[in-house]
């Protein structure tokens, strides 16, 4: 009973937090940041499709980390949280590319433009990422499933960076340079209304990992319930599945 | 050390006796060289239209070689004999990554002769050394990553979709290098006689870093 307080615990708050603080990013968007001299209103996809791609980046790396959890204990628990880490990221990330793809075609004339290296990059990893859930449900064991998945995360998730870089020298550059190194390359207003998306979403990512993993804490209960009351073949689940159960 | 070097032995004795896998990675080159030749609609190719050409046949050649790099051990009981002796665990991903390495490079000699008569306009022999340490790199990250993606996918049911599937995203950054650096030596006019060092450093330190992360996760897909 524990442990599924846990997840759903400020679950509530959290949910709430994160509808007011999109709420406040779109009204910044729409009524506060001004239009972009160039591109127009078109720009503004910038606060949603920058926001989710970082987000779905962090989220696989995020999952990497958690997997080196569950390589040091073997507590399927850690094998847990990195899946719905990874699960999110991805649908982040399918998010952030059609966004990305939209803001090309709208500025640039083009669905997919190959000389631009954080797109090119992004595809890449959401490519590789998009084989853990394969791998997975080709594993029939569950311990061994956990086990090489928690391999193949930590690997993927040290990809990202390396990645990116290699991508990076391999391109010319035609994507505007907004966020550098040295520091956010945008006047203020922008850059307040991009921080606020970018909070809102990173939010957003924290809320749907926790009600996932309640969800699925929950569901695992209820198995081991009915098990214990009904014997042990009932509340199997139905065929395999990619998921850790 | 030793262990690795006795499964390597055991490895090289294998292939050289059945000889099941080079001969294929080679035909397999061969053909694609073939494909190549009148996909392109070209009877010569040069810079970096030939330098994807080579990368990219050899690149699926190796995906061959990775497919079968575990399967011995899996259907004949190897991984069962191993774990049962009391001998350190990286040894099989050293032997593994060797034996894989050096099959590439079988093939290679093979492979890129091959080309150059093919398929190469301008001729081999000048872009020759800078193309073996190009091809060494590659070699190198080719083989720590096919080890670590075959020893993944031999437990899975699907093996022979899940190596490839995994492998190629995760090559992707050394093919782009391998192929930046070869395409200068390559070319018809004012071809380069070494390769740029941008693109040597990225491959060493994309085969540093991998042979490091392999190393740190390759017990675990030996367990149980």
């Amino acid at each position: 009973m524990r442990s599924t307080t846990t997840y759903a615990k400020g679950l509530r708050g959290l949910a709430l937090a994160t509808t007011a603080t999109i709420g406040i990013a779109l009204v910044l968007v729409f009524f506060y940041a001004p239009l972009d001299a160039n591109q127009g209103f078109v720009q503004k996809i910038f606060y949603v499709h920058v926001p989710l791609a970082i987000v779905s980046l962090c989220g696989f790396v995020f999952g990497g980390l958690l997997a080196i959890g569950y390589l040091r204990t073997g507590d399927r628990r850690w094998d847990m949280r990195s899946y719905v880490a990874i699960h999110m990221a991805l649908i982040f990330g399918v998010g952030g590319l059609i966004t990305g793809s939209i803001w090309a075609k709208a500025s640039w004339g083009h669905w997919w433009v190959w000389n631009e290296p954080t797109l090119v990059s992004f595809l890449i990893v959401l490519l590789l990422f998009a084989t853990y859930q394969p791998l997975r449900f080709s594993i029939e064991d569950p311990e061994r499933q956990a086990r090489y998945a928690s391999v193949f995360a930590i690997v993927a998730g040290a990809f990202v960076p390396l990645n990116y870089i290699a991508v990076q020298l391999a391109t010319s550059y035609v994507h505007p340079r907004v966020l550098t190194l040295g520091g956010a390359n945008l006047p203020a207003s922008m850059g307040v209304t991009f921080l606020v998306a970018q909070i809102g979403f990173v939010l957003l990512y924290i809320t749907l990992w926790k009600y996932e993993m309640a969800a699925k804490n929950n569901r695992s209960q209820v198995r081991r319930l009915r098990r214990t009351l009904l014997g042990e073949d009932s509340g199997r689940p139905l065929g395999r599945s990619a998921a850790p159960s | 050390m030793r262990t690795a070097l006795i499964v390597l032995r055991k490895d090289l004795r294998l292939e050289l006796r059945t000889l099941e896998t080079v001969p294929a990675m080679v035909l397999f080159s061969l053909v694609t060289f073939v494909i190549f030749h009148f996909g392109l609609n070209q009877n010569t190719i040069s810079g970096q239209l030939a330098a994807g050409v080579l990368t990219a046949t050899l690149l699926f050649a190796a995906m061959l070689g990775v497919n079968r790099l575990f399967v011995a051990e899996r259907e004949q009981g190897g991984f069962d004999a191993f774990l049962l002796a009391p001998v350190d665990r990286s040894a099989m991903l050293l032997a593994k990554a060797t034996a894989l390495f050096l099959f590439l490079a079988a093939l290679e000699v093979v492979a890129v002769p091959a080309f150059g008569l093919f398929l190469l306009g301008p001729s081999l022999g000048p872009a020759l050394p800078g193309l073996i340490v190009v091809l060494a790199l590659a070699d190198l990250a080719l083989a720590v990553i096919g080890t670590l993606v075959s020893a993944i996918a031999v437990h899975t049911r699907a093996r022979d979709l899940i190596g490839p599937m995994i492998g190629l995203p995760l090559l992707i950054p050394a093919l782009i290098a391998t192929a930046r650096a070869t395409g200068p030596l390559l070319a018809a006019q004012h071809a380069a006689s070494a390769p740029p060092g941008r693109w040597l450093l990225i491959l060493a330190l994309y085969d540093v870093v991998f042979a490091l992360l392999a190393y740190a996760v390759f017990d675990f897909l030996l367990e149980d």
